[in-house]
């Protein structure tokens, strides 16, 4: 194994430290280079900040502070989402000696630490700034109530009686909420006009309302009032207020502290305004009868800085993404003022109108690839939805492409003593549970379709999650994550998973982990996954592979997607979707895998582990295990070609790399039975109802069954898999923070990172 | 699920402070043939907890005479060994489920896998 690269933390100046940072720092470049951004080695002005992004939770203030303390600061610009900041400072000579102080420092920002690494850059790129205006008929007006206003609001609220009837007040699932007036009922989306509340209007309001009158943004004194109160990371799903309950203009004024609202348009648009404190949002025509809106439940905002040097921002135009920081959400109260509308409407917008034969229901909003979680809520939920039911669906097809075990990772399990305890965590169909049969090797994933193959195949395994694993403490000789933690959606959640496969070791004993990695070239070599493009472009002529690329990629522009990751940035921060068997334009992505639907009943080579595989029991229409009938577009030629392939590569798997090479944690925790038996058949119209069809066509053709090419061939579902690519070093990173384990080596094997430790 | 995996299962129920060694509740149980290794079947032994093997045994009806104490100079008392082997590796759980021994949590045993998957209240 190499042991090149080290503990992040040894000690400074070794040669090893320098050796380190000097690889580190070429991988932060290979990320700019994804990224389009281009380094420089001369000094300039202006620095980009790897890991000294928003993405990683790094505040504004927090690394002005640091980069001021180096010089004056011209500018910083944070783009939303991604893991860099730049900085531009007055003179050359600042920005030299931040290069100097800051280069491979580390920050501390919450629970995590990142290590910052700086280069320099000619121009700092604002990419994406293109402006976003308010939806039609939007109004913000901010400052609109005092303090003093704002004090005596909030205590006319009387939150202490709880489900009392003259409000109607209602702890809902995400918020409480109080009505005034009118009870608005969320079963109906509606009002009982003829059921007014006791209590009308509280006199407190009276003189706001009158003076919203007075300034014109509403005609008509409102006679319903919903008070909303969000705690910290709770929200409210976009919805449309129901056209035939209320008059066009909906008055909302923010109280206590300030939180993005999105806003978004039947056509996909989506614009995030910023309510600060004590303002008022004017909803009026088309923001009010066709935009949705919503708050995303989150703990933290990413809201423009209050930075004295970029003055001309953004009132509340996120698009704006340059000095944006994040906001810890506090407590806020909103007063929505409504008037009850007594004829039918009749608005300009008939889609969204109930009145008109639309339905009640709130408009769903469009769909869309999901954002990058926030909170560790938000990632189980992503997980749950982009890992373990994608699993369970495709579990036989993606135990047909993991047949061969990588042989480092073979290696590995071949040098532990006999009557070691071993365990697998994340074992997918257990190719590497019988690598060495002198050991006690017990396995367990998420997914129990593919817990079910190990079974079928004679292996220890049992279902369960990679944070919480049910063996005892200190009792594994070795254990090994192949391709499982680059599935967890915050690296709180990594860092969790790093920790639960250390408690299982004995001191002494070793594990193995592997993640994909950013970097799929790596010291001039192209790993086997870019490698199989090429290829396949190269001996194709007729060549589908390619269009079915193009496919995914017009797809993805032309639906839900609005956007494949281009190294710009997504709207609304929604992760980016990879095409397959390029490089990476972003560490947390969606992978696609695309199943086939149709069987390729050809008698062709059961090869290896495969044949057993038609053995297992209750699969019914088995044969799709075949290789190329299997293995939809670009797949199919491949695995055709792989065994040949194999005899020589130094590739450890060239099928494992094919969508990546994860085998790993996934697994939705119901139907055990069904899942594992799932036919691809029925896997197909299950993805049509499932949020992740709509995220990529579903009709890609399969164009590419090559030289043993299936005419009958049928569509392929493509289900998209979350994943967070490593960068170089953030492995070693990652595994620096759990104590009481060391790093022992770390290696870069055919795009995956991969890391030995050492439990004390 | 065999004996052996049981030996290495655990709860972790949040809260549960002595979760071992899991109930077994069986509805379903077989015994599979195995080649016998002796060599192997030692070297597992000083890996397990050898009382909740007993007792996990005891409790499917499955001892086959195994002692309750470990027999000093085991590896060389094929006899033992043979005991051993069945109970650890022949013997397997079908269908059932574990049981925390202080939470009550019941984790189902089906087509011979254990479902350990938590709740996220029980994280």
């Amino acid at each position: 194994m190499d042991s090149s690269v080290g503990n992040v933390k040894a000690a400074r100046r070794s040669k090893e430290e320098k050796k380190l940072l000097r690889k580190q720092i070429k991988a932060s470049h290979t990320l700019l280079r994804h990224e389009g951004i281009g380094t420089v080695s001369q000094p300039t002005k202006s620095l980009v900040v790897a890991n000294g992004g928003l993405g990683n939770g790094v505040s504004r203030e927090q690394l002005s502070a640091a980069l001021k303390e180096m010089g004056e600061v011209e500018t910083l610009v944070m783009p939303p989402h991604k893991p860099y900041a730049f900085v531009t400072y007055r003179s050359e000579e600042s920005a030299q000696k931040a290069h100097v102080h800051l280069n491979g420092q580390h920050m501390e920002c919450g629970e995590n630490s990142v290590t910052l690494y700086l280069s320099f850059v000619n121009s700092v790129a604002c990419q994406a700034e293109v402006c976003v205006s308010l939806p039609e008929g939007l109004v913000l007006v901010e400052d609109f109530v005092s303090a003093e206003e704002e004090a005596l609001l909030l205590a006319a609220v009387d939150w202490s009686s709880t489900n009392d009837d003259v409000t109607a007040q209602k702890a809902l699932k995400h918020r409480r909420v109080k009505h005034y007036g009118y009870e608005f009922r969320y079963d109906n989306n509606n009002v009982d006009k003829d059921k007014p509340l006791s209590a009308g209007l509280p006199k407190e309001c009276m003189h706001i309302l009158e003076r919203c009158v007075r300034n014109g943004h509403i005609d008509i004194m409102p006679d319903q009032l919903t008070v909303n109160q969000y705690q910290s990371g709770q929200g409210i799903p976009p919805h449309v207020d129901t056209h035939s309950a209320f008059e066009d203009t909906i008055l909302s004024l923010s109280l206590g502290a300030k939180a993005v609202m999105e806003f978004r348009h039947p056509d996909g648009r989506v614009v995030p305004v910023v309510l600060p404190e004590r303002s008022l949002l004017v909803m009026k025509g088309e923001s009010r009868y066709l935009w949705s809106h919503g708050i995303t439940p989150r703990k933290f905002d990413m809201v423009p800085a209050c930075d004295p040097q970029s003055p001309a921002v953004i009132t509340s135009d996120l698009s704006y993404n340059s000095s944006l920081t994040l906001n810890k959400r506090g407590t806020r109260t909103s007063l929505t003022f409504r008037k009850i509308r007594h004829a039918p409407c009749c608005c300009a917008f008939p889609s969204a109108c109930d009145s008109q034969g639309a339905p009640s229901a709130p408009l769903p909003s469009p769909p869309s690839p999901p954002s990058l979680p926030r909170c560790h809520a938000d990632a189980a939920r992503l997980e749950e939805e982009y890992v373990h039911r994608v699993y369970d669906a495709i579990a036989s097809h993606f135990s047909s492409t993991r047949h061969s075990p990588w042989p480092r990772v073979c290696h590995f399990l071949s040098s532990l003593p006999p009557g070691s305890v071993l365990a697998d965590v994340g074992c997918g169909n257990g190719k590497y549970l019988g690598i060495n049969p002198k050991v006690i090797a017990v396995g367990c994933d998420r997914s129990s379709a593919l817990v079910q193959i190990c079974a079928e195949r004679g292996y220890q395994a049992f279902v369960s999650d990679a944070l919480s694993v049910p063996l005892r403490t200190a009792t594994c000789d070795a254990c090994i994550s192949i391709a499982v933690i680059h599935h967890f959606s915050t690296q709180v959640r990594r860092l969790a998973a790093v920790r639960e496969l250390v408690r299982l070791l004995k001191p002494g004993g070793r594990a193995l982990i592997y993640v994909w990695a950013l970097e799929q070239e790596y010291n001039q070599q192209k790993s086997k996954y870019l490698k199989d493009y090429d290829k396949e472009h190269a001996e194709n002529h007729h060549i589908p592979t390619d269009s079915a690329l193009e496919d995914i990629k017009e797809a993805g522009n032309h639906s839900c997607l609005g956007h494949v990751s281009e190294g710009n940035q997504v709207p609304d921060g929604k992760l980016s979707v990879h095409i397959n068997r390029t490089a990476f334009n972003a560490q947390d992505l969606l992978v696609p895998w695309h199943l086939k639907e149709g069987k390729g009943k050809k008698g062709e080579k059961e090869a290896g582990e495969d044949g057993k595989k038609s053995k297992r029991k209750g699969r019914s229409k088995k044969t799709s295990d075949n290789f190329s009938s299997s293995n939809p577009n670009s797949c199919a030629k491949f695995t055709a070609g792989l065994d040949s392939d194999r005899a020589t590569a130094s590739d450890p798997d060239p099928v494992s790399n094919l969508d990546s090479e994860p085998k790993s944690s996934p697994g939705l925790d119901s139907e055990p039975a069904s899942g594992s038996n799932l036919d691809v058949s029925d896997t197909a119209p299950r993805s049509d109802s499932r949020s992740t069809a709509c995220l990529a066509p579903d009709t890609v053709q399969d164009f590419s069954s090559g030289p043993q090419s299936e005419p009958e061939s049928s569509p392929a579902a493509v289900f998209h898999r979350y994943y967070h690519v490593f960068q170089q070093g953030e492995l070693e990173q990652l595994c620096g923070q759990v104590s009481g384990v060391k790093v022992q080596s770390s290696y870069h094997d055919q795009g995956n990172w991969c890391v030995m430790l050492e439990k004390d | 699920m065999k004996l052996l995996t049981h030996n290495m299962l655990t709860s972790h129920v949040k809260g549960v402070t002595k979760g071992y060694p899991l109930l077994i509740k069986a509805t379903e149980v077989k015994v599979n043939e195995v080649e016998f290794n002796p060599e192997f079947v030692s070297r597992m032994i000083p890996k397990l907890e050898w009382s909740a093997l007993v007792q996990a045994a005891e409790g499917l009806g499955h001892l086959h005479e195994l002692p309750a104490e470990l027999t000093p100079d085991y590896e060389k008392n094929e006899e033992f060994l043979k005991k051993a082997h069945r109970v650890l590796l022949e013997v397997e759980v079908i269908e059932g489920c574990l049981q925390c021994p202080e939470s009550g949590r019941e984790f189902p045993i089906s087509r011979g896998i254990p479902n350990m998957l938590l709740n996220e209240d029980e994280v």
